[in-house]
């Protein structure tokens, strides 16, 4: 699998975490290679403004889009989680995101943020994520988040697994399961034994 | 359904070793970063500190190794401080695989430092590590210090921090330096008049030696609890200060 390297994230830890689960990791911005992968990671870390913009230099919303109609797994991660969506509103700005869902980034209103450490998660019934670690705390660090999941299914196509974390009285999207694409606000790979589960049950699939 | 305190065993690293002192004097090896700091994974702790406190600056390349080395073989998140001064310093240690990086001496003399960095890699990278001792004569009876705690520096601890903050600190790791090395619990004042002051993380740091000293460091608003030598000399384990913290109610993972 490739871990899409557009100067953003814990490259290093990503990596590793990821051949722990299984998976044989190239740290890569060269589409072409993104685009063959049996799998794709996008980390992200910082601000969503400048992620886009790392990712827009590498090509990444072409790449992920490409990736996505011909049904090719992509993983994103904290902030690659919060691009996914339409967009995301920082200090009254808003950028455009990759826009694979609808819906908004947005800061958080609880009193200590950033919502940093493990957290507890409510996983989506049917959840293959979160298969064996239903139960588990997962390590979180970020003061934006949706807290409102916007997409309309209409019944003829199968609705995507929303999981949802709570931080004081901040309900917000702690990952997704969409087909190919899957999503996770938190960090799987520093959480541990349960984050190294959950990235195989990722790798598993691809 | 809520976060858990976090458990934070910190490694003072010198030229690759951990070392422990009383009052940051008279060091004493305890062992090697990378299998300390497997160890303690193994434990449960929820996040890893390694200070760096390296004295030669021509010698501070052993702690990116110690650190790319642990990043490899630990899952959880690592900070690392010790001697960060511009965000080049910051760049280095997130690429050898730091998550969050603490910023102390350099900040107080050069706050814009703060916003340089936060600017650059996000809040949530940066952590103000504020060294704190009693000063009667301040508003809110403490003071910064610098240089691990050697140089008084007459500025408010607390105002610093909610400045800090403002700027751009993601997280402070407060430590009292009145308190550390003499096992004699956290300082619970000052922990309050800091959480009082701002709205991010606070980290609990100095004076732990006992199970029960840690559930006051949170009732006084500690997001975490930092703390080296008892873990270090097994006088408590990771383990039995979560089920102290548990048993008086407080989530822990």
């Amino acid at each position: 699998m490739v871990l899409l390297d557009y100067g953003s994230g814990n490259l290093r830890s990503a990596e590793r975490a990821l051949t722990r689960a299984g998976a044989d990791v190239t740290v890569t911005a060269a589409p072409e290679q993104a685009l063959a992968a049996d799998g794709l990671v996008v980390p992200g870390v910082g601000a969503f403004a400048a992620c886009m913009d790392g990712l827009h230099r590498v090509r990444g919303p072409e790449i992920i889009g490409r990736r996505l109609a011909g049904g090719r797994p992509v993983l994103g991660i904290c902030v690659g989680h919060q691009v996914l969506f339409e967009r995301g509103l920082e200090h009254g700005t808003e950028t455009a995101g990759c826009a694979e869902w609808p819906g908004t980034v947005e800061q958080l209103s609880a009193g200590v943020l950033p919502h940093n450490g493990w957290n507890t998660v409510e996983p989506a019934p049917r959840s293959q994520m979160f298969a064996g670690v239903e139960h588990e705390r997962f390590y979180f660090v970020h003061s934006y988040g949706v807290r409102r999941w916007e997409l309309v299914t209409n019944g003829r196509t199968r609705p995507p697994l929303v999981s949802w974390a709570t931080h004081e009285t901040d309900r917000f999207v702690a990952a997704v399961e969409n087909g190919p694409l899957w999503a996770t606000q938190f960090h799987p790979e520093k959480s541990g034994d349960a984050g190294a589960v959950l990235l195989s049950n990722w790798v598993k699939q691809l | 359904m809520t976060v858990a305190i976090r458990v934070i065993p910190c490694l003072d690293v010198d030229d690759g070793r951990v070392v422990k002192g009383v009052n940051f004097a008279g060091l004493r090896d305890v062992g090697d970063p990378v299998a300390m700091a497997r160890r303690y994974d193994a434990e449960g702790a929820d996040e890893l500190t390694f200070l760096d406190i390296t004295a030669s600056r021509d010698r501070r390349d052993t702690v990116l190794d110690v650190v790319r080395r642990t990043a490899e073989q630990v899952f959880i998140p690592l900070t690392v401080g010790g001697g960060v001064r511009t965000a080049t310093d910051v760049d280095v240690l997130l690429r050898a695989g730091a998550d969050k990086v603490s910023i102390n001496t350099a900040a107080v003399d050069r706050p814009d430092v703060v916003s340089v960095i936060a600017n650059r890699f996000g809040r949530q990278v940066l952590v103000l590590s504020l060294d704190a001792r009693r000063a009667p004569g301040l508003s809110s009876g403490f003071e910064v210090t610098t240089h691990g705690g050697h140089q008084g520096t007459n500025r408010d601890a607390v105002e610093w921090a909610r400045t800090a903050v403002g700027l751009g600190a993601g997280e402070i790791l407060l430590n009292a330096m009145d308190a550390d090395g003499t096992r004699a619990g956290f300082d619970t004042e000052l922990i309050r008049a800091v959480r009082q002051a701002v709205s991010v993380p606070v980290v609990a740091s100095g004076g732990a030696g006992a199970v029960e000293h840690f559930a006051p460091a949170v009732e006084s608003g500690a997001d975490a609890v930092l703390a080296a030598s008892v873990f270090h000399f097994d006088t408590v384990t990771i383990r039995a200060v979560k089920q102290a913290l548990g048993a008086a109610g407080h989530p822990v993972r």
